[in-house]
């Protein structure tokens, strides 16, 4: 480790309007090491890679870069002297060969010498362990594969500082441990890694030294690989917050929901159409669906919820037809949905909260003859928050002056409370803060347990693995075999996730017959 | 320096009283072009906002111009509350003008009391099947709106034309393009004895406050409103969104059409070419500056009634052309759409003054949507 620190940030300040999102943050990062930058959802983090990687300009506060001062003009700029950022949503081309997307990044007179570049690919992502064909077309990759031509494109710009937003979310188990021994040798040759992630267990896998943000000041710095998760997690959330609930064994009852070979054809080209999926439901039980995301967990959702509809007989609901019917008629039979977009799809962003109960629970006697009767739904949204602790300025604020975490508390709140007999949720945590987190994970169990059957779709294995009594996964639109959680494995499931398995329909009379 | 930055939170009171600072800039700018023209600014002004309207007759002939425009913004604004940018009321108004007169030239013996009402849902009924034609297009061809009812209008017009020369035209008019005169069985009755005004107006009042009471207590009302401000939660909660917009563009034309068949009925008398001089048009500026609000659109058609009084007064007393009434019509909508960035930005000196600290929910949120 050299004396010079690669990069020092000094109280950096970045005041957006109505919020602070990083307020005197300082932050070491040495050479060689691999550095994590952990915090929850809208602590800072994202606004801080991108005033390192130039994108936007700090308000206050001064970056050096290797011991010199430095005013970033922008991302080229930082990729000049070295600093790559892979995003959490790739920045790439699908319709152009990975060569041409790496090419587009480079100056000219490197990018013009097309066989030279291709053998530096090929070069650089076989030292690294990446094997990566310069001459594939980007669409034909699958999402580790992309993520890795991001990663070679930093490195062939000769990258002495990595910056990875979240890269793990996007990852099977196998591959996030193939990403970590790249990352692991990449550090041992010099080269600075930032590691953006809220997963502890990875941060402990993988990192020398982690930075934590909450509300947009640093509150601890820690060697992770001493301190126990749940002692990174206080500092992450503060003090006097739950951080995890107790999940009481499950005693499931008669079947409820049955998908009978149910398939989709999806016309959007970067859709994922369904293909026979079996799935039999039974009251009281916590099902998961794990899956690396867009992999048909939306398209999955939608025929749940009939947005999508399917031949009736395709999905029956407590005996009953129902493929065929619209998310209203299906609603009044007692299945509820939590769609994974909150603001835009689960509610609507600049309507009030009562608006936005009288959205999925007019059935609950708010509308008469075509008439609404807003004293009910007010009623209705007053009992929604206060029985689920959603903290709003008032039952007139919009939905998007909620923050992530009391909008879903709301929002599985108006579903909950309309005793649903089929409770399907989408990511219901994803990007919310671990109080919430908690608590929508005791509403999910307490619907189990008055009888409801809950389908949990999640990219968080944690959770999947903490709540749900059967899980299996989903990819390319295929269903894996479901399997109690005590007996699954996280290797297993991760084989699964990287589509791994025989077809859901047969492995589903497999265990229909077991 | 000067830059505009989106606010935390929409401002309530730029959203009420953008109209009114519009309506100002116009009146300011209105008094610049009068120093142009080198006329006496005060006096032109006076002659186009106050003159009109100085005696009873002035007031009358203001309701008359109302009732039509008024009629045209309230089924606009059911449209344009689901985000259904219907630009074709002049087309719906214009059909309904056609279709009360076919109406009334059946009838032309009759005096039976059956008659006008027969008349006007000649109107409506016609009004509505041509918006029919744009909603047909958009929910089973995605055909945007915008473009399918603009280029209705030019083919109502043309029709009303065709029909004033062909099958409409009055065999003893001396061949002008216009039709017979309608019997007085089918002309609807005055509001006031003596001037032009006539029950259309409250036919139109009646309109604003049906469409204003959709909106605060009905569920379609609500389901509107919701599928203008995000279909993909309509489409979550399972709205009926193709029924949605059949509605919208019904309602519309309807209304359009009801205002068409009340210009035959009322001052007009007959069907002739020149039977709308915008209304439907202007009656979009209407629906924009009554901030889609019963009582805003009532206020606005009343400004913009206006504006056509004011035009022709020009022409009267000052010898300036009707082109005035386009003029300040123009300003008015400009100037507002101006002032509307500022309901949602604000404008700043200094990109590096401190900023008030927002309430922490807010905060909250616009960080989760930047972290994403």
């Amino acid at each position: 480790m050299t004396a010079v620190a690669r990069l020092t940030l000094e109280n950096i300040v970045k005041q957006y309007p109505g919020c602070r999102a990083n307020d005197g943050v300082d932050l070491v990062v040495n050479a060689g090491e691999i550095h994590a930058l952990l915090g929850e959802n809208g602590a800072g983090k994202s606004t801080l890679m991108k005033i390192i990687y130039g994108v936007i300009q700090p308000d206050e506060g001064t970056i050096y870069w290797e011991g010199k001062k430095l005013t970033l003009q922008g991302p080229a700029h930082a990729r000049q002297l070295g600093i790559g950022m892979v995003f959490q949503h790739f920045s790439l081309f699908e319709t152009l060969t990975v060569a041409e997307n790496i090419a587009l990044a480079l100056p000219a007179a490197e990018a013009r010498d097309r066989r030279a570049l291709d053998e530096r690919i090929r070069e650089v992502s076989a030292h690294y362990g990446m094997a990566l064909d310069p001459r594939r077309f980007v669409h034909t990759l699958s999402t580790g594969e992309r993520q890795r031509v991001e990663i070679v494109r930093c490195l062939i710009q000769n990258s002495r500082l990595l910056i990875l937003d979240e890269p793990t979310s996007v990852l099977t188990p196998q591959e996030v441990a193939d990403l970590f021994s790249t990352l692991r040798q990449l550090a041992s040759e010099g080269c600075s890694i930032l590691f953006i992630s809220h997963k502890l267990q990875e941060v402990r896998d993988l990192c020398h030294t982690a930075t934590v943000l909450r509300h947009g000041k640093v509150t601890g710095a820690c060697d992770p690989t001493i301190e126990t998760t749940d002692a990174i997690a206080r500092l992450m959330v503060g003090e006097g917050t739950p951080l995890s609930t107790d999940v009481p064994p499950a005693d499931p009852g008669e079947s409820l929901l049955q998908m009978h070979s149910l398939s989709f054809r999806s016309e959007d080209p970067f859709g994922t159409s369904l293909d026979r999926i079996c799935l039999n439901l039974r009251a009281g039980e916590i099902v998961g669906i794990a899956g690396v995301a867009g992999n048909g967990q939306d398209e999955l959702l939608r025929a749940l919820s009939g947005e999508i509809t399917v031949p009736a007989e395709h999905l029956t609901f407590q005996g009953t037809p129902v493929g065929n019917l619209g998310p209203d008629a299906r609603r009044r039979q007692g299945m509820a949905v939590v769609p994974e977009d909150r603001l835009g799809r689960g509610a609507v962003p600049d309507l009030s909260l009562v608006d936005n109960t009288l959205l999925t629970a007019s059935a609950q006697g708010m509308v008469q003859r075509g008439w609404v009767s807003y004293n009910k739904v007010r009623d209705y949204a007053q009992r929604i928050r206060e029985r689920f602790q959603v903290k709003a300025s008032g039952l007139d604020a919009t939905a998007r002056s909620l923050s992530g975490g009391n909008l879903q508390k709301f929002i599985i709140g108006r579903e909950a409370l309309q005793k649903p007999t089929l409770l399907v949720a989408s990511h219901p945590t994803w990007g919310v803060d671990v109080g919430s987190a908690v608590a929508i994970h005791q509403v999910l169990v307490e619907l189990r347990d008055q009888g409801a059957a809950v389908l949990l779709i999640s990219e968080d294995l944690d959770e999947l693995f903490q709540l749900c009594n059967r899980m299996g996964a989903i990819c390319g639109g295929r269903l894996s075999p479901l399997l109690p959680t005590p007996s699954l494995t996280i290797e297993q499931l991760g084989q699964w996730m990287a589509g791994d398995f025989a077809d859901s329909a047969d492995a589903e009379v497999n265990h229909a017959v077991a | 320096m000067l830059s505009l930055e989106r606010r935390g939170v929409d401002s309530r009171l730029m959203r009420y009283g953008s109209p009114v600072l519009a309506l100002v800039l116009t009146v300011v700018t209105g008094f610049l072009v009068f120093l142009l023209l080198d006329r006496d600014p005060v006096e032109g002004l006076r002659y186009f906002f106050i003159t009109p309207i100085s005696d009873r007759h002035g007031w009358a002939e203001l309701g008359l111009k109302m009732a039509p425009l008024l009629l045209c913004a309230a089924g606009l604004t059911v449209c344009y509350r689901a985000k259904l940018w219907n630009i074709g009321a002049e087309g719906h108004f214009l059909m309904g003008a056609v279709g009360a007169s076919i109406v009334a030239l059946q009838f032309s013996e009759s005096t039976g009391f059956w008659v006008l009402p027969l008349v006007l849902l000649g109107g409506v009924v016609c009004g509505a099947l041509w918006s029919m034609i744009a909603a047909l297009l958009k929910t089973h061809f995605h055909c945007n709106e915008i473009l399918t009812t603009i280029m209705l209008n030019y083919i109502a017009l043309n029709l009303l034309l065709f029909a004033v020369h062909g099958p409409l035209k009055d065999p003893f008019g001396f061949s002008f393009p216009q039709s017979a005169m309608f019997a007085d069985s089918a002309l609807l009755p005055m509001l006031i004895p003596g001037t032009r005004l006539h029950i259309g107006l409250l036919f139109a009042l009646l309109a604003a406050v049906a469409v204003g009471v959709i909106f605060s207590r009905t569920f379609i009302g609500f389901q509107l409103k919701v599928l203008g401000e995000d279909p993909q939660a309509a489409a979550f909660a399972g709205f009926p969104q193709k029924r949605l917009v059949w509605f919208a563009f019904l309602v519309a034309g309807g209304l359009a059409g009801l205002a068409g068949a009340s210009e035959v009925t009322g001052p007009i008398g007959q069907l002739v070419p020149q039977v709308s001089p915008g209304y439907g048009y202007t009656a979009i500026i209407v629906v924009f500056l009554g901030r889609m609000q019963a009582v805003g659109i009532i206020l606005g058609s009343a400004l913009l009634a206006l504006t056509f009084l004011g035009g022709e007064m020009m022409q009267i007393a000052m010898n300036l052309p009707k082109a005035m009434t386009g003029l300040f019509q123009g300003l008015l909508l400009f100037y507002l759409l101006t002032c509307d960035a500022f309901i949602h930005y604000r404008l700043r000196w200094n990109a590096k003054a401190a900023k008030p600290v927002a309430p922490a929910s807010a905060a909250n949120t616009t960080l989760a949507g930047q972290e994403r």
